[in-house]
């Protein structure tokens, strides 16, 4: 395919890049014998769809290769040929970022059976509505006697199994809410479709005039719909954030017998002996065998600077590789992990958290029971004016049963919430609890954390040209190919400030874990790395100790020259806060990062209350004390230090990159990088809110004009629908205005 | 009135046929992926002739 026969409506250039590098090709594969889900997060308009399918397709042995665009995956079958490396490494070839996903964490939700079902009951109370509405119609418009009965008759049958088939989800909440003695919104909706349709029955095989067979699977129908819109807003999240805990999912390099092999984490056991390649996470608790390198444990104590390790040395599950291969002894794996451990504590202080009381439950508590009682009235009242009339008083107390169930109701709070978490879905923000916008929309205090958080994590090159773009090329030719974090600021720096200088040659390259990096520029030995082993004579001296974190340059026998590094502000971190400021949000940052460096990021953010060194259990206090003064927090964290923080909290966002157990404890997950999403979900939260009060409001008010027409037994079963569905699709309409 | 005894069942004949439309669509994955299937239609891939496997 040529690039003049890009598709039109691809919407990005890289798109149209990538797939005009392919070529159809059609190679025979074996049987699918392998089934693999990869999660593509940067996949968004047609052309990706073709290029990775295409792209996918042209490799040797895959059958059948699927992007789901709306769940931002793939599905690949292959005949064994392939592995998951081999894919991943593909599609990276090809522009686009894969991560493998545990296919046994995804299995229970692949198929979505429980959507599925209830997209099936929802269909046919659809269908079933709008074929006994026909009927219904010539009965409103004046068919009588026969033709009538007739008509009912028709009705019925279609509307009893209807709602035997499609009302069970509600039967079964209702059956489930009597037996542990509770009164759930699922009792007065139950009663209301068995009573009408009971009723209808009664009367159709009477020749009565009314039959409220078509009400009775509206209602079905239009509650139905909410729980759906529900159901669907909770999949989707709950699929995006089960992902991003797959991705974690693990793989280490044992040295067994027979050499090294690739296994899952899962099957690791005490003793083992894995190897960690420089870059790789620790998946393991473990004790180095052998290697030297340093370690990066921002995710799990906040410190933004590596840390040197040796023989002997602890390394606990979640810290990073960064410069040399290590050889570590399996002391804990899986779910014995310091890590793992520690997401149990969460969880179990997940389930310890006090209870929110969602606007829905508040509504539903209150309007269960008046639902019952109005009724109740009703029939009472009918029974002595009529001087007990049984047809007539039930006839009655139906209509109000009818009219006071809360078919916008049901569908004021999802259609919000559903509304809502697409525009956020979009924005790249997962909601994963139901909850959490409106918990969101009354914080006025909001926590940070630092590392991984308002910074990015990786260091920043200062003033770069500090000593001359010559050394800066030095510099950063050796530090080119080095994992460690200064090395790749410098390498990044020297790539973007000395670029139209011919880069020096620099032979030789060796890097000494824990140390720095050594090379030939020419016959003149060069180093960068720590002072202590640049230089180690100019140790003590006054010029070099910085108290900025610093690597060292040294050309020959030249005196060391210093570069020095900042922690890079997320994008959006500086607005943020300022937007939070100017709308009186208190905003405080929390770190367990040392105080030069905490005091620094505040500074360049604007925040004014800052604390360093921080210990995880003191994060939860200061948020404790803080609720405790009646304030609503916002926890924004990232790390294993900020998980308990997190979870006391009211409300808690943590960004896609952090640790497991810090996004397993929030509420809200952030895609993207920009920290300026949280703005954003901030003002939908609290529009969401407004919109959900004022869907209350408007079903409210319907019942305020209904329910005394109810009432006095003026309502026929044509005010029922019409009243019934003006309110559903008010309440729709209002919360489809959500901006 | 007569005409009903026709109408009344293709009516409801033209109901059952849709819900069962419905129900294939559903038992075939239609709706697992609404955003896919709408950039689906503007790609040109399969303009010409429809790919050997289904995919």
């Amino acid at each position: 395919m040529s690039l003049s026969e890009a598709p039109s409506g691809m919407a990005c250039p890289g798109c149209i890049a990538a797939s005009a590098s392919l070529s159809r090709a059609g190679k025979p594969a074996g049987p699918a014998t392998h089934e693999v889900q990869l999660a593509l997060p940067s996949v968004h308009c047609a052309g990706c769809i073709s290029a990775v399918e295409r792209g996918l397709l042209a490799l040797p042995g895959i059958s059948e290769a699927r992007v789901n665009l709306t769940l931002k995956r793939v599905r690949i079958k292959h005949d064994g040929q392939q592995t998951v490396e081999s894919l991943t490494a593909a599609l990276g070839g090809l522009g686009y970022e894969a991560l493998p996903l545990d296919m046994v964490a995804l299995s229970g939700t692949a198929s979505d059976a429980a959507g599925r079902d209830l997209l099936m009951r929802l269909g046919v109370a659809g269908f079933a509505m709008m074929n006994i509405m026909l009927l219904s119609v010539a009965v409103w418009s004046g068919a009588a006697d026969a033709t009538r009965d007739v008509f009912h008759l028709i009705s019925g049958a279609i509307a009893l199994p209807t709602v035997a088939f499609s009302g069970q989800p509600f039967f079964r909440n209702a059956w489930t809410a009597l037996r542990s003695g509770r009164l759930a919104m699922d009792v007065p909706i139950s009663l209301a479709i068995l009573l009408a349709t009971g009723l209808s029955l009664w009367e159709t095989l009477h020749s009565g005039e009314h039959a409220y067979f078509d009400a009775a699977v509206m209602l079905t129908f239009f509650l139905l719909a909410g729980r759906y819109l529900d159901h669907r807003t909770r999949a989707v999240a709950r699929s995006a954030a089960q992902e991003l805990a797959a991705l974690e999912v693990p793989r280490a390099i044992r040295l067994g017998a027979d050499g090294e092999e690739i296994v899952d984490v899962s099957s690791l056991h005490l003793g083992d002996t894995v190897l960690l390649k420089p870059g790789g996470r620790v998946p393991v608790d473990g004790l180095i065998l052998s290697g030297e390198s340093e370690i990066d444990r921002s995710l799990l104590t906040g410190e933004s600077l590596p840390v040197v390790v040796g023989p002997k040395a602890m390394l606990s599950a979640g810290e990073v590789n960064l410069t040399g291969p290590l050889l570590v002894e399996v002391t804990a794996a899986g779910k014995d992990t310091s890590l793992a451990r520690m997401a149990d504590l969460v969880a179990i202080a997940e389930e310890a958290r006090s209870h929110y009381t969602s606007l829905a439950d508040r509504a539903a508590r209150a309007y269960a029971p008046a639902v019952h009682v109005f009724a109740l009235a009703a029939f009472v009242t009918w029974m002595w004016l009529t001087g007990g009339d049984v047809r007539v008083a039930i006839n009655i107390a139906a209509a109000v049963l009818i009219i006071t169930c809360p078919c916008a109701l049901g569908l004021a709070v999802p259609a919000v919430v559903t509304a809502a978490s697409g525009r956020l879905f979009r924005r790249g923000v997962l909601i994963k609890s139901g909850t959490a916008l409106e918990r969101l929309a009354k914080v006025d205090t909001v926590v940070f954390d630092k590392t991984g958080t308002l910074t990015v994590g990786a260091p920043d090159l200062v003033d770069p040209m500090r000593h001359g773009a010559a050394a800066l090329g030095v510099a950063s030719a050796l530090a080119t190919g080095s994992g460690h974090p200064l090395a790749k600021a410098l390498a990044i720096g020297g790539r973007s400030f000395a670029k139209d200088l011919p880069e020096p040659t620099v032979s030789n390259i060796r890097e000494v874990p824990g140390y720095g990096i050594e090379g030939q520029l020419g016959a003149t030995p060069v180093k960068l790395g720590r002072l202590t082993w640049v230089a180690p004579e100019f140790l003590g001296k006054e010029f070099f100790a910085l108290s900025e974190t610093a690597t060292w340059l040294r050309i020959g026998e030249q005196d060391p020259l210093p570069y020095t590094f900042s922690d890079a502000l997320r994008p959006g971190a500086k607005a943020l806060i300022q937007q939070l400021i100017d709308q009186g949000v208190h905003v405080h940052l929390l770190s367990g990062d040392t105080a030069a460096a905490v005091s620094d990021t505040a500074e360049r953010t604007g925040i004014v209350t800052w604390q360093a060194d921080v210990d995880p259990m003191q994060k939860a206090a200061f948020v404790r004390s803080l609720k405790a003064e009646g304030r609503h927090v916002l926890m924004v964290g990232d790390g294993l230090n900020d998980t308990a923080a997190l979870t006391e909290a009211d409300v808690s966002i943590s960004p896609a990159s952090a640790l497991d157990a810090a996004r397993v404890a929030s509420d809200i997950v952030l895609m993207g990088k920009d920290l300026m999403a949280v703005s954003e979900t901030l003002r939908i939260a609290r529009k969401s809110t407004r919109r959900i009060q004022e869907n209350f409001a408007l079903a409210a008010l319907y019942n305020v004009v209904a329910i005394p027409l109810a009432f006095m037994g003026l309502v026929t079963p044509l005010l029922a629908a019409l009243a019934m569905s003006l309110s559903s699709i008010t309440v729709t309409l209002n919360a489809l205005r959500l901006r | 009135m007569n005409v009903l005894i026709f109408l009344i069942p293709v009516s409801l004949g033209l109901g059952a046929l849709g819900l069962g439309a419905f129900m294939w669509t559903l038992r075939h994955g239609q709706y697992d992926d609404p955003e896919g299937n709408g950039a689906r239609i503007l790609r040109q891939d399969y303009d010409d002739a429809p790919p050997d496997d289904p995919t």
